[in-house]
């Protein structure tokens, strides 16, 4: 027998006694000790700090014959990659490792048993039917009702068409009447396009965080009393005409909200008006001044340009009008339907950019190099006098590509980015003179903005009269300068409080507002009546679709207060401004934007706009060749079809002002009021001249800094917007944070690191410190290694590091505004850059959802696909044939069930521009919930489609290729998801849909973790805010909203196919190909989506399933996925060698 | 030793064994019934409304047609309710100073909606559309009951989706002609061969799609 250490036994009896406060931090710890037992021994390193780290010199291509890889630590097949995608959810991702108190966790735990007990045995309360004292005379409950307005973001409006249900803005899609998206074909419907931003600014209506209620000094007071207050105060400045009185506003374009500036400006004589916004035209107009002596507003064509160069432009994603040039810019790239003269897209860029992406040859330099190597292009095509500029530049084969354009005068565009520097845009000027592109693909008209101003200037002047002292009213018109002001002209507090009274309109009770004396909230566009400029200068007129939801109020209703009518309605100031001035007739836009006849909709009161059914009503007539047989039958399609409207100018009513106003606000513009193309003429020798006095001199060695507006939150205003800080950004796939982006070599030159963590999501990073001309970024800057970044170059973004953005907004991510000065607003040379030594945690999906898993199948695969647009149409070698393994099972007839539908899509990779939009639709109409940092950490992120980044070649530095490739639910017919559900959850419909039953699912996760997509989400937690009563305005009423502990994926928007499904049997006919739109499908600006009937040989989509190009992915899988996928092509110039 | 237990303690045992078979399938047939029974589906249970309002005198004595009051039951997903602006199209003439009415003058004169109590609630995740199933030849009555018998409204069926079921895998058991569908005598179900032949062609007639999509999930839940 063995006796005990006494010792110990005291030891024991005290471990004993500990046991009964069970140490919760301690037990997660042990959890996650024995599970590491398990695994091996990289995940517990991690803990010790010694975890493996991708350095770069870890980054060599393990896998020789691995063309595509979405992660460094892919490329370099690192082990922890390898478990990563091994497991469905990350190890780690448990919430044990949580520092839950053990209250809170009981408390949580009782909670959730409760509730999962009694939550199914609760009697419904009975429900209330409120109907309508006087029914509207449109409209029928039940049915969603669209209406056109526009959104404007820095000046330019993006055309809208709202959906409402039940008064309830829900949904937001591009408007497909208006000029801009019209197609060129007027038989065809226009493309109903967004960006992110529109798509997400459906959430920003119903923020519970907007400010409410007028504040002064931090008290709630009514209008009436800000009303008396101003006014008294305006009389005090009336005897000194103005004198003091500053008006600073954002970038303004609305000519009715131009009018009541100016009509305050003539009242006030000595007032100001100054605009500033961190993103503006500023570097455009002072290249426009060096070409021509004057700002211009350049428009361009990309519809007749077979040769594109752009100058670190963004032309695909950031810039006005970037939905239209990226629709023809995609247009020209497809091949099929007999078209082959694909156009040809140089990108010199200073960061990786989605159209950079997209280019089909691409060079990454430094922002000091830009100018030269521009210069050295355009003295490639004739551009006299500039030959000397360019010097050396580092960047070989612009030869080539000043040949190339110079074969394609009149058919190629040089653009030149809203953040390249002036000497940049003069020499896209230039150029474009030279090849003969100006009139062709490139036009000239007026500035969009009614006021066009230097805003760096007019910002400088508002600071002199601040410090100066004589500043007496400064009123703030949107805009937050007190956090996005340059750093060398802040308009921080000590600035701010020398202006004796303060007003600051703005959304939110934001850095600006808090330094106000007045603060008064403003009105969602969806709620205000306002008007606005297109990037062609189309007015449209911005419709509310709700009351304010709190006591919002409108920029003209602001000003109105300072005018002799105090108190008018801003409608009858829009609705007043245009009858006095209506559009002058025959201003015609560039290029063919107004032929498809202009003033569509005759007859069309605002009921009308609302006339389709609720899926995507408005395009229902969208297959032209079945036009003449459904026009009858379908009323609706009448109303919207261009073809079968009578001549607007037939009928007298149309010229009476009444009418025409209706139907400006039903077809949400005015028709003719584009702005005139204007000639002008490039002065070669002055931007010669200009470009030899401005040489800059940097030394190479430096680091260079580039700054650009944040891909999701822009230049921060979009911060508390959730589904924007959850959207993962193109390229790096980062979410909730910002980070400083460098290249694979100046990582290793800097010494920075990033590891995996246990979860996966949790990307441990090194930070550094960036500091310029004595300043330096405050927060922690974490660092990213971007493939495809110029070396020697950071890019950091704005729009973080928000104070009171509010409670989605506040603390994420670095201020870079902090760094970012007047002069030099998008790069600086010469930053001092050094670690701390500390790590962060980011959130990046990019290692989420692999699709990799080799225990699937050994096979090497390409999950993406792509060739040139030679070997496309000249095959050289057999392409392997498609797999076709047979199966035991009878295949299921698709042909013979009811109406014979079989629902598919089909996902165009070649003109995939990465621009996320599809996500947030999803998110917007199927009632999609935002899960938080932590959780996307966890790989728990709910999004129903995701982009993923595929990046081509050995090398880290220089991808070869990047490609985007969109991922929804495949809808297999032999669907991995569904035998494993042992409760029947997920099963197939007789259409082909892979039905997921919200109300059957226990949450066993089997179908998720035999998903070879990755496609399907879980809800871990209750994601769902069920308690904002705002929120639950905004949801999608055609959407079950999910609970706890049910899996959900993407639908196919089933919604929107039993809608047009209803619809097509209550008129006697089938579905016709094009009625169902998809979310995603619908705001694609690139029409990379087609979904439609497979069953049907002539729909749209079984045509390009047709195409040659058309694969699944993992096909040997043999799931036979509904969703299936068009390689890519890329056009590259046979003279260039792959650099 | 003696025996612990007595001969009879096996007679005891097998009516114990079989007692708890009995009584497990007890319970759950129990539980089946009060799963089906009105006290959990609500099914004839009269509502209390803000007005009495009688169904069995507007539609049974005064011939009112359905959708004089549910106009949008052809063409959308809900019925709907009449504005109260419907009401007092024919009750400014007639009762226009009845005691009963007094809620619904309210509502006109004070522009705020009458609240009516729901009789029909299905759960938020199923998705029911009206007009589909008028234009199919599926009856008020073949849901709603006999509404023209009604001096107060209840809910007629069970409203379970094993009831929707019953239809959706045979809809030629109830479905009847288009110009009978607001008929409230209308037979309920088809029951004898000749019913049942007319059903079928019915459903030829009306392209009612077979069983296989109608019981497919994604029809009624999105």
């Amino acid at each position: 027998m063995r006796f005990e250490n006494p010792q110990s036994a005291i030891r024991n009896r005290n471990r004993e006694m500990d046991d009964r406060h069970i140490n919760f931090k301690l037990m997660s710890q042990y959890i996650l000790d024995h599970q590491d037992d398990a695994g091996d021994a990289q995940a517990e390193s991690r803990m010790n700090g010694e975890s493996r780290i991708i350095g770069d010199a870890d980054i060599k291509p393990a896998v020789a014959a691995k063309k595509y890889w979405r992660s460094l630590e892919e490329l370099a097949d690192a082990p922890e990659f390898r478990e990563f995608v091994s497991r469905e959810y990350p190890q780690h991702a448990e919430r044990w490792d949580d520092p839950v108190e053990r209250r809170s966790f009981l408390k949580l735990m009782g909670a959730s048993l409760a509730l999962a007990g009694l939550s199914g045995c609760v009697f419904q309360p009975p429900e209330k039917i409120v109907p309508y004292v006087t029914q509207p005379e449109y409209g029928s409950p039940g049915k969603a009702l669209f209406f056109a307005t526009a959104l404007t973001l820095g000046g330019v409006a993006t055309p809208l068409l709202a959906r409402s249900n039940e008064g309830r803005p829900t949904k937001l899609e591009g408007n497909p009447d208006h000029p801009q998206n019209r197609n060129a074909n007027p038989g065809e419907v226009g493309s109903s396009a967004t960006d992110i931003f529109s798509q997400a600014s459906i959430l920003g209506l119903y923020d519970p965080d907007r400010a409410q209620t007028s504040l002064f000094r931090d008290e709630a007071r009514p209008w009436t009393t800000f009303v008396g207050e101003l006014r008294t105060a305006l009389d005090g400045l009336r005897p000194t005409q103005g004198a003091g009185l500053h008006f600073l506003t954002e970038t303004i374009t609305s000519p009715s909200l131009a009018e009541q500036l100016r009509g305050i400006l003539t009242e006030f004589p000595q007032a100001k008006w100054h605009q500033y916004e961190p993103v503006n035209n500023d570097q455009a107009h002072a290249g426009a001044r060096m070409a021509f002596g004057q700002p211009v507003n350049t428009i361009y064509d990309f519809t007749k340009a077979d040769r594109i160069l752009s100058l670190d432009a963004d032309f695909l994603a950031a810039m006005p009008g970037t939905l239209r040039y990226a629709r023809d810019f995609a247009a020209r790239r497809r091949v099929s339907d007999g078209k082959n003269n694909m156009n040809r897209l140089y990108v010199i860029e200073t960061t990786p950019t989605t159209t950079g992406a997209t280019a089909d040859h691409h060079w990454a330099i430094r922002p000091s190099e830009l100018t030269k190597a521009a210069a050295a292009i355009a003295s490639g095509v004739g551009v006299g006098g500039v030959a000397g500029v360019s010097g050396e530049t580092s960047v070989s084969g612009l030869d080539a590509v000043a040949r190339d354009l110079q074969q394609a005068r009149g058919r190629s565009i040089v653009i030149a980015g809203r953040e390249a520097p002036p000497a940049v845009h003069a020499l896209a000027h230039a150029m474009n003179g030279a090849l003969g592109n100006v009139g062709q693909t490139v036009f000239y008209t007026d500035p969009l903005e009614v006021n066009p101003m230097d805003q760096r200037q007019s910002l400088q002047e508002l600071v002199n009269e601040l410090d100066g002292g004589r500043v007496k009213m400064l009123v703030m018109l949107g805009g937050n300068p007190v956090y996005n002001t340059p750093a060398d002209l802040k308009l921080n507090q000590e600035r701010l409080f020398k202006a004796e009274l303060r007003i600051h309109l703005s959304q939110y009770r934001d850095e600006t507002s808090e330094l106000c004396h007045w603060h008064i909230p403003a009105t969602h566009y969806l709620e205000e009546w306002s008007d606005t400029r297109a990037y062609d200068g189309t007015v449209s007129i911005v419709q509310p679709l709700i009351q304010p939801l709190y006591q919002g109020r409108s920029a003209h209703e602001l000003l109105a207060v300072f005018s002799p009518q105090y108190d008018r309605k801003p409608y009858d100031i829009i609705r007043e401004y245009w009858q006095r001035n209506p559009p002058a007739g025959g201003a015609r836009a560039a290029g063919s934007r107004q032929e498809a006849g202009a003033g569509t909709g005759a007859g069309g009161s605002r009921q009308e706009a609302g006339a389709g059914t609720g899926a995507g009503g408005s395009r229902q007539e969208a297959g032209a060749g079945s036009n003449q047989q459904t026009a009858g039958t379908n009323p609706q399609s009448a109303i919207r079809n261009p073809q079968s409207e009578g001549n607007p100018q037939s009928g007298a009513a149309a010229t009476d002002f009444e009418s025409n106003w209706r139907r400006w606000v039903h077809d949400g513009f005015i028709p003719n009021t584009a702005l005139p193309t204007r000639t002008v003429s490039a002065n070669v020798a002055g931007v010669a001249q200009a470009l030899t006095n401005n040489q800059q001199t940097g030394s190479a060695l430096q680091i260079e800094l580039v700054i650009r507006t944040d891909p999701s939150i822009y230049d921060g205003r979009f911060a508390n917007n959730g589904w924007l800080q959850e959207l993962p950004k193109p390229l790096t796939r980062l979410t909730w944070d910002n980070a400083a982006l460098v290249s694979p070599n100046t990582a290793q030159q800097l010494g920075l690191q990033k590891a995996v963590g246990k979860k996966g999501g949790d990307v441990w990073v090194d930070t550094i410190r960036i500091g310029s001309q004595g300043r330096s970024i405050s927060g922690v800057v974490p660092t990213w290694i971007t493939p495809g970044q110029p070396d020697g170059v950071i890019t950091i973004h704005l729009g973080y590091g928000r104070r009171l953005a509010g409670r989605v907004g506040n603390g994420h991510g670095f201020n870079a505004y902090e760094i970012r000065t007047s002069d030099s607003p998008w790069s600086i040379n010469g930053v001092q850059v050094e670690r701390t030594g500390e790590q962060y945690v980011v959130a990046a999906t990019q290692l989420h959802f692999n699709m990799e898993d080799h225990d699937f199948s050994k096979e090497d695969r390409d999950i993406v696909r792509a060739t040139t647009v030679e070997d496309y149409l000249h095959p050289k070698h057999e392409e392997h044939g498609e797999h076709h393994e047979g199966s035991m099972y009878e295949p299921f007839d698709y042909k013979n069930q009811g109406m014979g539908y079989a629902w598919g899509m089909a996902i165009d990779l070649n003109n995939c521009i990465g621009c996320n939009a599809c996500t947030i639709a999803c998110q917007a109409e199927n009632n999609i919930p935002v899960v938080g940092k932590d959780e996307v950490i966890r790989s728990r992120e709910m999004h129903w489609i995701r982009v993923d980044t595929y990046f081509k070649g050995d090398n880290p530095s220089t991808p070869e290729a990047t490609h985007f490739m969109p991922v929804p639910c495949m809808h297999c017919e032999k669907a991995p998801c569904e035998p494993v559900c042992p409760v029947h959850a997920t099963v197939h419909s007789s259409e082909g849909l892979n039905d997921m039953v919200y109300n059957r699912c226990v949450g066993t996760k089997y179908c998720s973790n035999n998903c070879p997509y990755k496609v399907r989400r879980f809800n871990f937690f209750l994601y769902q805010d069920w308690e904002t009563p705002t929120y639950q305005l905004m949801r999608n009423p055609d959407v079950s909203v999910r609970s706890r502990g049910v899996m959900e994926k993407c639908t196919y928007c089933v919604q929107r196919i039993q809608s047009a499904k209803i619809q097509s049997e209550l008129e006697d006919r089938k579905v016709r190909d094009g009625e169902i739109v998809t979310a995603c499908q619908a705001v694609c600006p690139t029409d990379v989506i087609v979904f439609g009937d497979i069953n049907d040989p002539s729909s749209r989509v079984s045509r390009i399933k047709a195409d040659q190009r058309n694969y699944s992915v993992l096909e040997e899988l043999n799931t036979k996925p509904r969703t299936t996928y068009l390689s890519a092509l890329k056009n590259p110039n046979p003279d260039i060698r792959e650099v | 030793m003696p025996q612990i237990f007595h001969h009879s303690t096996n007679a005891l045992a097998k009516v114990t064994i079989y007692g708890a078979v009995f009584i497990a399938v007890a319970l759950l047939w129990v539980t089946a019934e009060l799963n089906r029974s009105s006290w959990n589906t609500g099914q004839w249970v009269e509502r209390q409304q803000p007005v009495q309002f009688s169904h069995k005198h507007h539609v049974g004595d005064d011939g009112l047609d359905c959708r004089y009051c549910h106009t949008t039951v052809e063409t959308s997903a809900t019925a709907g309710l009449p504005a109260t602006e419907t009401c007092m199209s024919c009750h400014k003439q007639i009762w226009a100073e009845s005691t009963y009415l007094e809620p619904v003058r309210a509502s006109f004169r004070d522009n705020k909606p009458i609240e009516w109590i729901r009789v029909h609630d299905l759960p938020d995740y199923a998705y029911f559309d009206h007009s589909i199933h008028v234009k199919k030849g599926v009856g008020c009555s073949t849901c709603h009951g006999r509404v023209d018998d009604m001096p107060i409204a209840y809910q007629a069926a069970t409203l379970q989706m094993e009831w929707c079921l019953e239809c959706h895998r045979e809809p030629e058991r109830f479905v009847r002609k288009r110009e009978k569908v607001f008929d409230m005598a209308w037979r309920p179900e088809n029951k004898t061969n000749e019913e049942l032949a007319e059903g079928r062609s019915l459903v030829k007639e009306y392209h009612i799609q077979d069983a296989n999509l109608l019981t497919s999930c994604s029809t009624c839940h999105r």
